[in-house]
């Protein structure tokens, strides 16, 4: 299926680019305060983890049947998804607070700058272990969703490109501007993300314990549409909810 | 062992996050589909229905409890 071939590839990238938007802003204050060799070292090795990760799970998967493997995948992605897309929403609705990459740099460069000099294997290891754990733990969602969407689909490496091509333009617009993305609409992607894993994660999971799914592969697009709608709609809740118990607290205090 | 106990908490965090009733559903539900639909019955509807139900349970847990 083309479309979902499309979908596959547009998930990769948007969460790729969403995890590396945070890791650069991890990387970026290491490199700025401590120094930039022992920083992009440890993006390096982070990054021959990810992809032996990828590529040792990825062909592992496919000795597993088709139909297990689709139940197994479907329901980690829509526990997953719906993880993310839970976030966002309270996100949106003002219930949690936005990811600031600003102040996240700050916080990371200050305590970049109060740690001390230690020096293992010629390298500033403050620096590369910062590095390496910022971009595995981030790396590790798109990991997740490369393999486990890519699996069910049967096209672990589609979903590699799109996550690759998701890394390629983060970094080439994180050295240019040299600060961290804090213009990205993170919460938006993590939305549209959220409601794909979500979407897909429960066609694969039902196909995967019997269920034949009305118009087959266009129940995608349904489960898709009405999941917007009601994440949309949560959000509207919510933010009406917020705005009384705001309205009611400003009255009570001006009391 | 504590390596082996940190392993799996690690993946509980990054599958199931802060909310495992949100994993409990799900797998619940695929259970009851499974079991519908060796019935005979059409029970595609169960897992979206369910989704929705527990994706606004779990917002409006937190709203609830911020408030």
């Amino acid at each position: 299926m083309i479309s979902g071939s499309i979908v596959l590839v547009m998930a990769s990238f948007l969460a790729s680019a969403v995890e590396m938007v945070e890791a650069l802003t991890i990387v970026l204050a290491a490199g700025v305060t401590r120094g930039w060799r022992s920083s992009l070292i440890g993006v390096g090795v982070a990054l021959v983890a990810l992809a032996a990760i990828v590529a040792l799970l990825g062909p592992a998967l496919t000795f597993i049947p088709i139909d297990v493997l689709r139940l197994v995948v479907g329901a980690l992605l829509l526990v997953f998804g719906l993880q993310w897309l839970r976030k966002a929403i309270l996100r949106a609705s003002g219930y949690k607070a936005l990811h600031d990459e600003d102040a996240i740099f700050e916080r990371e460069a200050a305590a970049a700058r109060a740690q001390g000099h230690e020096a293992r294997t010629g390298l500033d290891w403050y620096a590369f272990t910062l590095c390496f754990k910022g971009v595995l733990l981030e790396g590790l969602e798109v990991a997740f969703i490369v393999v486990t969407f890519g699996a069910a689909q049967q096209q672990i490496g589609l979903a590699a490109v799109g996550a690759l091509a998701a890394l390629v333009i983060v970094l080439v617009v994180g050295v240019v501007i040299h600060r961290p993305l804090s213009r990205v609409p993170e919460n938006t992607l993590k939305f549209t993300v959220g409601l794909l894993l979500t979407s897909f994660g429960t066609f694969w999971a039902a196909e995967g314990v019997g269920v034949a799914w009305p118009g087959s592969d266009l129940a995608i697009l349904g489960l898709l549409v009405v999941y917007t709608l009601a994440a949309l709609g949560y959000v509207r809740l919510l933010r009406q909810q917020r705005a009384v118990v705001l309205a009611a607290a400003k009255a009570g205090g001006s009391k | 062992m504590s390596y082996i106990v940190s392993f799996a908490r690690f993946w509980y965090d990054f599958i199931v996050g802060d909310d495992w009733v949100i994993a409990a559903v799900v797998v619940l539900t695929l259970l009851a589909t499974a079991g519908l639909t060796q019935a005979g019955v059409g029970a595609w509807w169960l897992v979206p229905l369910a989704v929705l139900g527990v994706l606004w349970f779990s917002v409006w847990r937190v709203a609830s409890q911020h408030d």
